[in-house]
């Protein structure tokens, strides 16, 4: 029987399964998988509510920016900078809270200064044509040099009248015992790839990243959404950091420091492309999850800590290895 | 009637003298070639009509209303639609997204609104079944062929009711048998009365599809014929030169 053009044009070129199988994220969510059911066997302390509830909080901290970098590194973009607007977000939180002022006020400042900084980013990359690297390089010192500014370069351990609300909201666990971050973590994916996959800004977003020209001449507002995307980036960071200020009960210069790189790893690991145009939000927690499984892992194996970098450094090369030989597939 | 009417435009870029004096008019369902070597005005002619510059004089109508551009999207809201030469399609997104790009089909109400993915399938299907092209709305543009492509771009001017399609360089870098599509695909939208300018190098391409071929050289109009009164050696002739005027 001859096949009809309506048949060609009404036919799917994948079925669920095969789109399923052939995304990176599938792959090191089963690596995830197989590492916690190994560890579970492999060691008593694993698969233990304490250290499972350990795990799932030392997750968000990274995921919840990774999802903010996700929509950067779709743009075709870098954010540098988050470590250090994270501990800036931090230091703005605890110094107005312990100069007297409320928690309500405190949030506001910090979320507030990471819009600010965000939207300096995103206007310098966007509209002056910086690349993102260097703006964003430059953020890394600026943010970290002001959250030394902000307090002196001490360490702030007393939050004012609300100091007992700021420790609920980020150290508590008022739903079925799972920590607050991790509640957080949850929402903020879910509205993350909600954005992504429903919403206009979404789809401009993925646009951008596969052909900026072409979105541009097509009228895709590119500018405003790329100022967008990095105070998105600057805001999960902000958030982050309020959360962990919460958390740790106290804040120093030094939070954050580094962590710009596992945010990129945890983002890249879960299947989102340097190059700009591809990525997913429940990536971006998987990769974070397959991190912090690899370094706990390490820790209940005995393994020197010394391996850590390498054993994560395997998994990035690893991870991007998936999408290289399925690249090779195609072009053959 | 016409339905694009330039009249005297010119346009110069401070000393230099792009487009001189230029007069035609194009009618409905019309295909007009725009021939002319590297340098010879027509790019820039034609980014006068996309409303990318503003010509320096002269005036243009649309259905006999003076047609006054700031920025190019204002081209598409008169009815104005461009196929770029290189198409300017998102290879990471599917052929239904790049068709509506930046004109995406919601649902919903007020801020609640998302992407309506369904519709704009259905649309994107019915427009490359008019389009006779076998193209899958759900496929992603990297996999297409050059001819997929092209009327990934075509179908995009069709999602409006257009006046004018301009045509840069449709079929400079495809596959011989994808140019037959292209210019099939020329034919179609000017069955529906809509009027084609075809920029192209490409002689046979020009002497198959288009009614009527404009010649230019060094900023000037220098022929304007029936396609059925010219032959390629002629238009090559004023091309180059060795032929001044007709």
């Amino acid at each position: 029987m001859a096949i009809t053009l309506d048949q060609t044009i009404g036919q799917k070129q994948q079925s669920w399964l095969a789109k399923i199988l052939g995304s990176q994220t599938f792959w090191v969510l089963i690596a995830v998988i197989l590492a916690c059911i190994f560890l579970s066997f492999a060691t008593d302390s694993f698969a233990t509510t304490k250290n499972l509830y350990n795990i799932t909080r030392n997750v968000t901290f990274v995921a919840i920016i990774a999802l903010g970098m996700t929509l950067v590194i779709i743009t075709g973009g870098i954010d540098l900078s988050v470590g250090s607007v994270l501990c800036l977000c931090s230091m703005v939180l605890a110094v107005v809270m312990h100069a007297g002022y409320s928690i309500e006020v405190g949030i506001v400042a910090s979320i507030g200064t990471a819009l600010l900084i965000g939207a300096f980013n995103g206007i310098l990359i966007a509209y002056l044509g910086f690349p993102p690297f260097v703006v964003t390089l430059g953020m890394l010192s600026i943010a970290r040099s002001l959250a030394m500014v902000a307090s002196n370069n001490t360490v702030v351990f007393e939050f004012g009248p609300d100091h007992d609300k700021l420790l609920a909201l980020g150290g508590g666990a008022w739903f079925f015992g799972i920590a607050n971050p991790v509640l957080y973590m949850i929402v903020l994916a879910l509205i993350t790839g909600f954005v992504l996959r429903w919403t206009r800004f979404g789809r401009y977003v993925f646009a951008i990243g596969g052909n900026e020209h072409a979105a541009t001449l097509t009228g895709v507002p590119v500018k405003r959404i790329k100022v967008a995307v990095y105070m998105v980036s600057a805001l999960s960071a902000g958030i982050a950091g309020i959360i962990q200020t919460g958390w740790l009960g106290a804040v120093t210069t030094n939070i954050g420091a580094g962590m710009e790189l596992q945010v990129i790893a945890a983002a890249v690991i879960g299947g989102a492309n340097l190059a700009g145009g591809a990525g997913t939000a429940f990536g971006a927690l998987i990769g974070a999850a397959l991190i912090e499984v690899i370094r706990n892992s390490l820790g209940l194996l005995g393994i020197n800590a010394f391996w850590q970098g390498t054993f994560i450094g395997g998994a990035i090369v690893f991870a991007v290895l998936f999408d290289r030989i399925r690249n090779f597939r195609q072009s053959e | 009637m016409a339905v694009l009417e330039l009249t005297n435009i010119s346009k110069h870029f401070g000393a230099i003298q792009a487009v001189n004096d230029v007069s035609f008019s194009i009618g409905a369902g019309q295909v007009v070639g725009l021939m002319g070597d590297n340098g010879a005005g027509k790019s820039t002619l034609v980014k006068m009509i996309a409303g990318n510059f503003r010509p320096s004089h002269g005036t243009m109508q649309l259905d006999g209303a003076e047609l006054i551009m700031h920025r190019p999207i204002e081209a598409r809201q008169h009815g104005i639609e461009i196929v770029h030469q290189d198409l300017a399609l998102c290879n990471n997104l599917t052929a239904a997204a790049n068709v509506f790009l930046g004109r995406e089909l919601r649902r919903g109400v007020g801020p609640l609104r998302v992407l309506d993915y369904k519709a704009m399938y259905r649309r994107a299907g019915e427009i490359f079944r008019e389009l006779k092209s076998e193209t899958r709305p759900r496929d992603l543009v990297r996999q297409m062929s050059g001819g997929q492509r092209q009327a990934v771009a075509i179908a995009r001017t069709m999602l409006s009711e257009a006046k004018i399609v301009l045509m840069d360089e449709p079929t400079a870098a495809i596959s011989v048998r994808q140019v037959a599509e292209v210019l099939n695909l020329i034919r179609h939208l000017r069955d529906r009365g809509i009027a084609v300018v075809l920029i192209s190098h490409r002689m046979p391409d020009v002497f198959d599809v288009a009614d009527r071929v404009i010649v230019m050289r060094r900023g000037r109009k220098v022929a304007d014929k029936q396609i059925g009164a010219s032959s390629p050696e002629e238009v090559t002739g004023l091309i180059t030169g060795a032929i001044e005027q007709v």
